[in-house]
């Protein structure tokens, strides 16, 4: 018999020899008790947390609780079936109903995860013959997406507006083109380009989806994203987002204004084969996602966290993924992924707990402390999580 | 219409630059194992080969290209269509 799990062989290995050298595993940290949007006890101990993309802090919001336990007790716990048989509550419409009113947009369905909104939407767009190009720095569910259509993927480096349009140009013009760009690029959190993205779009004949998972409820005048910031939402075609990030909670969705749109219902197999979320969670969603509307301090308070922890760790002479903060993401790029764990393990040991990210999630082969902060972080906090970066980065030498 | 052999020159030329461990090369000489090259050297490749012929090499292409004879015929079917 062949094992086949033995493909996974050299993936082992790497993993004992990192857990050799001593550091704890950092897949699998348990928080065993969590306080508050920026604060969890891990190994009984009081820990910042700093990577959790809660950016907007709605987790623990009075609002966004009471609903959920209300639709808990008006509906029950779940709704044992899919959205287009049994599994529709008026909870579902009514946050669909929020989202419609969030992004002033005609339409919007949501899917049980912000994955299955990219996997559902890409595939069911773009079949065979039909052509996918997309940023080769593309979250993981929009290659899935691809694949499950079997539409041909056509990769450009990432952010490249020229490279865009040079394959663009260079496609069939009658063959059916679907661009798939981020908002913000979860891993080094910088920002796409769209303005001039999308016009070469339209001008080349293509149609566009954005995913806005990484900048809902935070860029942008109304919080709609980076399509809004960059003046192109009327533009775009679809609109793909998350409710496990600023939102709070967990789910996906899918926007967007298309005359046809609502037959996606129908034809996204990770819409029509699953069970659909349990009402509770459609109820936290949707007070969630209104009172994301109404947030402009909040936003402006996260952006003032951003900028200075930002600045801060690059004053201390740690190597950042961009040249400046341009979401709420900071990625601070280490060397290899034994320093990256060791650096890992030494800011959890000082109470911070960041996101550990490695290939091949990351771009060039990079491992990644990624940090996402929250508009719940106090200032304090921040320079808080600057003194430990500074004494973990010494400990181990990264500074 | 470019011969195969004129296509293969151009090939030869365009790893140069990325041939860092001075590999002889082969219509069988491969890129993972041959060339040792990871997934952004093969990104950048991959670029100016699609610029110099003016096509494009899907991903879903890319995954059955192993070494060099195939990407030269590749390239020749592309540029036959």
């Amino acid at each position: 018999m062949t094992d086949l799990l033995s493909k996974y062989d050299p993936l082992i290995q790497e993993r004992e020899t990192l857990l050799a050298t001593g550091v704890k595993d950092p897949f699998s940290l348990v928080m065993e008790e969590v306080k508050s949007p920026t604060v969890a006890i891990c190994n009984g101990k009081e820990t910042i947390l700093l990577g959790t993309y809660n950016y907007m802090g709605m987790t623990f919001d009075d609002d966004v609780q009471q609903a959920g336990l209300q639709a808990l007790k008006d509906f029950g716990s779940g709704t044992t079936g899919s959205r287009v048989l049994n599994g529709t509550y008026s909870p579902h419409k009514d946050c669909e109903e929020a989202l419609k009113e969030f992004y002033a947009m005609d339409h919007a369905m949501v899917f049980s995860t912000g994955y299955q909104a990219n996997l559902g939407i890409i595939s069911a767009l773009a079949g065979k013959g039909d052509y996918v190009i997309l940023d080769i720095d593309s979250h993981a569910s929009i290659y899935d997406g691809c694949s499950m259509g079997n539409a041909e993927i056509v990769a450009f480096r990432h952010n490249d507006v020229e490279a865009l349009e040079k394959r663009l140009k260079r496609l069939p013009a009658d063959a059916g083109k679907l661009v798939v760009l981020e908002g913000v690029y979860s891993m080094l959190g910088d920002v796409a380009p769209l303005k001039e993205m999308i016009r070469i779009c339209k001008e080349n004949g293509a149609m566009t989806l954005v995913d806005e998972a990484h900048s809902m409820g935070f860029i942008g005048e109304n919080g709609r994203g980076v399509c809004e910031e960059q003046g192109v939402i009327d533009d775009v075609d679809f609109i793909i987002g998350t409710f496990s990030k600023s939102v709070g909670t967990v789910g996906g969705f899918c926007v967007s204004n298309h005359p046809k749109f609502e037959i996606m219902r129908l034809v996204c197999r990770p819409y029509v084969f699953t069970a659909s979320l349990p009402p509770s969670v459609m109820a936290t969603a949707s007070t969630s996602i209104r009172k994301l509307m109404h947030s402009g301090n909040k936003r402006a308070h996260l952006w003032e966290n951003s900028k200075k922890l930002h600045k801060g760790l690059r004053d201390l002479g740690f190597e950042l993924g961009t040249p400046e903060a341009q979401s709420a993401i900071i990625a601070v790029i280490m060397p290899d992924l034994e320093r990256g764990a060791m650096m890992w393990q030494a800011l959890l040991a000082e109470g911070l707990y960041v996101n550990l990210a490695r290939p091949p999630a990351t771009p060039a082969n990079m491992t990644l402390l990624r940090c996402s902060l929250c508009a719940e972080h106090t200032t304090e906090q921040v320079d808080q999580i600057l003194g430990m970066f500074e004494a973990a980065g010494k400990a181990v030498g990264a500074i | 219409m470019a011969s195969r052999e004129e296509i293969m020159a151009k090939v030869e030329a365009l790893i140069g630059p990325f041939n860092n461990k001075g590999v002889e090369l082969k219509d069988a000489t491969t890129f993972a194992g041959d060339l040792e090259w990871d997934s952004l050297t093969v990104m950048d490749f991959v670029a100016a080969v699609e610029d110099e012929f003016d096509i494009i090499i899907t991903m879903n292409m890319q995954a059955e290209i192993e070494n060099v004879g195939q990407l030269a015929d590749a390239v020749a079917k592309l540029m036959d269509q």
